[in-house]
């Protein structure tokens, strides 16, 4: 374990000479790699196989999000959150919906706090789907993958059926929903979970006990409580190194505190922990999901709100946790139709600092699977 | 002209492999079929392969070339022949190109010893075991090459690793392979390094020597069957290409033929390692059941299933022949799914002639033990995760060479006590 204090930063043009005048290896990981999710681009100080540092180069896929905002209205800004982390577009929707409705002080009506629920547990569990495969596909099980997305189709089914949209949902409005649930959606939501309850234990069958998967997993990665708060480290990754921080218990949105659901904290903050963690997280959706889809109250779905926005002068930060980790939103307005700076606070860019802390003294093969477990979305990282 | 024919004849009589025989002729057909038979045996695994893997992970396979993409390999192979042959710039362009013959070499010159019945084996060697490990381990050579030429960091630290894995399993493998070679010395006709020798002593024996020595063999054919699948890369196996570290290990600069040279190396490399596991531990040739089904009865039983196999596999593709959509636009898929069920059903009914039937048995029980081994390949790569490079040393050297020297010396000393009673018996019996 390194201590993410004692740090240096590395120093990549002159190689060290080691034993037997043998040059330590520089490799350039990614951008194009099979490995990195997307386009993330790690520069590996190697000793043979051993990492002796790494550093990460972002911004490959930087669109400047932040900045389309200033020149967006608070409504038509409101599909760009999606295109950030594009696995979990409901839960950026739901972010965004909510920071501008404290500003505006308005709040949605009961309904549709129940369907922004169910549909963002739905949308946690196909991050996590989608984070399940392609990370066992990192370690070397490719059949996973195929399994997760067999059921992940399924949650896309329900999204598609709802709003059109599969990927990039824009599902949520400011002040509610647009749309209201169609026909047969509870029915379809009560029916995913009786289908993917089992699905889950498949999962888990495939590798929670597998002695490559445990020696691939166990005592990789490691990060203490303290250091991953110290870097800001949130979601899953600081749940397994036993802190017991989900912003749902935390700081109670949408309407989190009518359910009853319990957050899964690891202990040793290792690979395998993070992976035991979100396992258990799939089970706790499931039971948010069964309850909310019980409980979905009559009523509107709207609520007032004007049709030209222009929230008081004023700021407001609001995060709300995403499958990754905190999301929040920073909304700077003066006045206007248009919001003065919009600065997004996105989980996998803050966990992704700990890649180097958690990498050092580990084999190459190992930064692939940390790279796996932090469950990093480019999209979101460079937005 | 006569003389030719003589020669050509004299071979079939004379009860030996062609190799044994000295008869270059049929040495030469041997070789040829050999050669044929192993590139339509890799041809049929790529599609097996693709084809079982993804049903296996819930999806179809290759579909569209040809009927359930029969012709898919085919594809492939004509496109791979066509792809530009890139050697990159920075490479050291003689050792690059010679890398891949040098992999390819090693795996195709070992099936001369390979027996696939008691004179189907090009030669026989009497050092036939101790051939096949020095040259299928020559081929860590070429990947070693192959990595170093390529000048590039990711095929270097593959060819590193596979240079590492495939010496250090070499070791377990050996030591194996010495306890079943250990087994045959205990046949009247003393010990045999021999393949045919070796699958003559279980012959012999009445007992295959997975099951000598309950549980000597089996630890044996186990640690064989794990250092098999280090030696030929595969998964879990698979650190010197894995894909989501190294791109593509030791091969990433190779394009287009040469590429699928590393291909077809790979694979029939696969199959050699498992025709030493079905020759030294499963009766290489021998049917199953020899002991308690034995008799003239069930001979002519046993000499009916290869007929039988094909038949059934014919069965099967006519079933999916009427399984096919109806549309007009699949008539030639159609047609072709159906001439390929009927070449099956044409095969099998060609087994059942008795004059083909003898001569065959031996080739199609050797050739289904190896399937099963191939198919374990396949079914590995679906399921594990792949090891982390230390940790697979850790299982070659802290694992399974202990257990592979505790195995020797425990079948050396069961070995030498049933010699020991034997003998000693024998001298009751003639005082």
């Amino acid at each position: 374990m390194t201590d993410p204090n004692t740090l240096s930063p590395l120093d990549l043009e002159t190689p060290e000479k080691t034993f037997l005048d043998a040059n330590e290896l520089v490799i350039n990981m990614g951008p194009q790699h099979p490995a990195t999710h997307g386009v993330l681009r790690v520069i590996l100080r190697l000793d043979g196989e051993k990492v002796l540092g790494l550093e990460c180069v972002i911004g490959y896929l930087h669109r400047g999000v932040e900045k389309i905002a200033e020149a967006r209205t608070y409504t038509m800004f409101n599909p760009y959150v999606d295109r950030m982390d594009y696995v979990a577009a409901v839960s950026n929707g739901l972010g965004y919906c909510e920071a501008v409705e404290k500003l505006l002080s308005v709040e949605a009506p009961p309904r549709a706090q129940y369907i922004r629920v169910i549909l963002t547990e739905l949308n946690r569990m196909a991050s996590h789907q989608l984070w399940l495969g392609t990370h066992a596909l990192d370690i070397g099980a490719i059949t996973p993958l195929f399994y997760t997305f067999r059921d992940r189709e399924e949650i896309l089914k329900i999204f598609e059926k709802y709003c059109g949209a599969r990927l990039t949902t824009h599902a949520f409005r400011i002040g509610g929903l647009q749309y209201e649930t169609y026909e047969g959606f509870e029915k379809d939501v009560r029916n995913f979970v009786k289908f993917v309850r089992p699905k889950i234990d498949e999962y888990e069958e495939l590798l929670t006990t597998n002695r490559i998967w445990l020696e691939r997993t166990k005592g990789i990665g490691v990060i203490s409580g303290k250091d991953a708060i110290a870097l800001g480290v949130t979601g899953p990754v600081l749940r397994a190194s036993g802190v017991k921080w989900d912003l749902r218990k935390a700081q109670p949105y949408a309407n989190y505190k009518n359910f009853d659901f319990d957050i899964p904290v690891g202990q040793n903050g290792d690979t395998y922990d993070r992976y035991i963690v979100r396992m258990a997280e799939f089970r706790q959706s499931l039971r948010i999901i069964e309850q909310a889809v019980e409980g979905i109250p009559e009523g509107p779905i709207m609520a007032k709100v004007p049709k030209v926005m222009k929230p008081p002068v004023g700021e407001i930060y609001h995060s709300i946790e995403a499958p990754k980790g905190e999301l929040g939103y920073f909304i700077v307005s003066d006045g206007s139709t248009q919001p003065y700076r919009i600065r997004v606070r996105p989980p996998s860019f803050v966990n992704l600092q700990a890649l180097d802390v958690m990498c050092r003294g580990q084999m190459v093969a190992d930064v692939v699977a940390v790279i796996g477990t932090l469950d990093i979305v480019l999209g979101e990282v460079d937005r | 002209m006569g003389q030719i024919v003589q020669y050509i004849q004299s071979y079939l009589s004379s009860n030996q492999t062609p190799g044994g025989a000295g008869n270059f002729f049929w040495a030469t057909v041997y070789i040829l079929i050999v050669f044929g038979g192993l590139s339509v045996a890799v041809i049929a695994m790529n599609w097996l392969e693709r084809k079982i893997l993804a049903h296996m992970q819930v999806r179809l396979g290759p579909m569209r070339v040809g009927p359930h993409g029969l012709l898919q390999p085919i594809a492939d192979a004509l496109k791979l022949l066509l792809k530009e042959d890139i050697i990159p710039a920075e490479a050291d362009a003689l050792v690059f190109l010679l890398a891949p013959m040098i992999v390819v070499l090693a795996a195709f010159t070992v099936f001369i010893v390979v027996p696939f019945g008691p004179t189907h084996a090009i030669t026989d060697m009497n050092i036939g075991i101790l051939f096949m490990l020095g040259v299928s381990s020559l081929s860590v050579l070429g990947v070693v090459t192959a990595g170093w030429a390529s000048n590039s960091h990711y095929p270097l630290i593959g060819a590193l690793r596979s240079s590492a894995q495939m010496v250090s399993y070499e070791v377990a493998m050996g030591l194996a392979v010495v306890s079943a070679i250990m087994m045959t010395s205990l046949s009247p006709e003393g010990g045999t390094l021999s393949m045919i020798g070796i699958v003559q002593a279980q012959q012999v024996q009445a007992q295959w020597f997975i099951f000598k020595f309950f549980p000597l063999g089996l630890i044996a054919f186990v640690i064989f069957a794990i250092a098999m699948v280090a030696e030929t890369n595969r998964a879990p196996f698979d650190l010197p290409e894995a894909e989501s570290e190294l791109t593509a290990g030791f091969h990433t600069e190779y394009s287009g033929f040469r590429w699928s040279l590393f291909f077809l190396a790979e694979y029939s490399a696969m199959i050699a390692v498992s025709s030493i596991a079905v020759t030294l531990w499963l009766g290489g040739w021998l049917r199953p059941f020899p002991n308690a089904l034995s008799g003239s009865t069930w001979e002519l039983i046993f000499s009916f299933i290869p007929g039988l196999t094909f038949l059934a596999l014919a069965a099967m593709t006519f079933y999916n022949v009427v399984r096919m959509p109806k549309h007009p636009l699949f008539k030639i898929q159609t047609a072709g799914l159906a001439g390929f069920g009927a070449v099956l059903g044409l095969i099998g009914l060609i087994l059942f002639v008795p004059a083909v039937r003898d001569r065959v048995g031996d080739i199609f029980w050797f050739s289904a033990k190896v399937a099963a081994f191939m198919y374990l390949y396949i079914w590995y790569r679906g399921t594990f995760p792949r090891y982390r490079f230390d940790q697979l040393m850790k299982v070659g050297w802290k694992v399974l060479l202990p257990i592979g020297l505790g195995l020797l010396v425990s079948t050396a000393v069961v070995g030498m006590r049933v010699e020991l009673w034997d003998s000693l018996m024998r001298l009751i019996h003639h005082s």
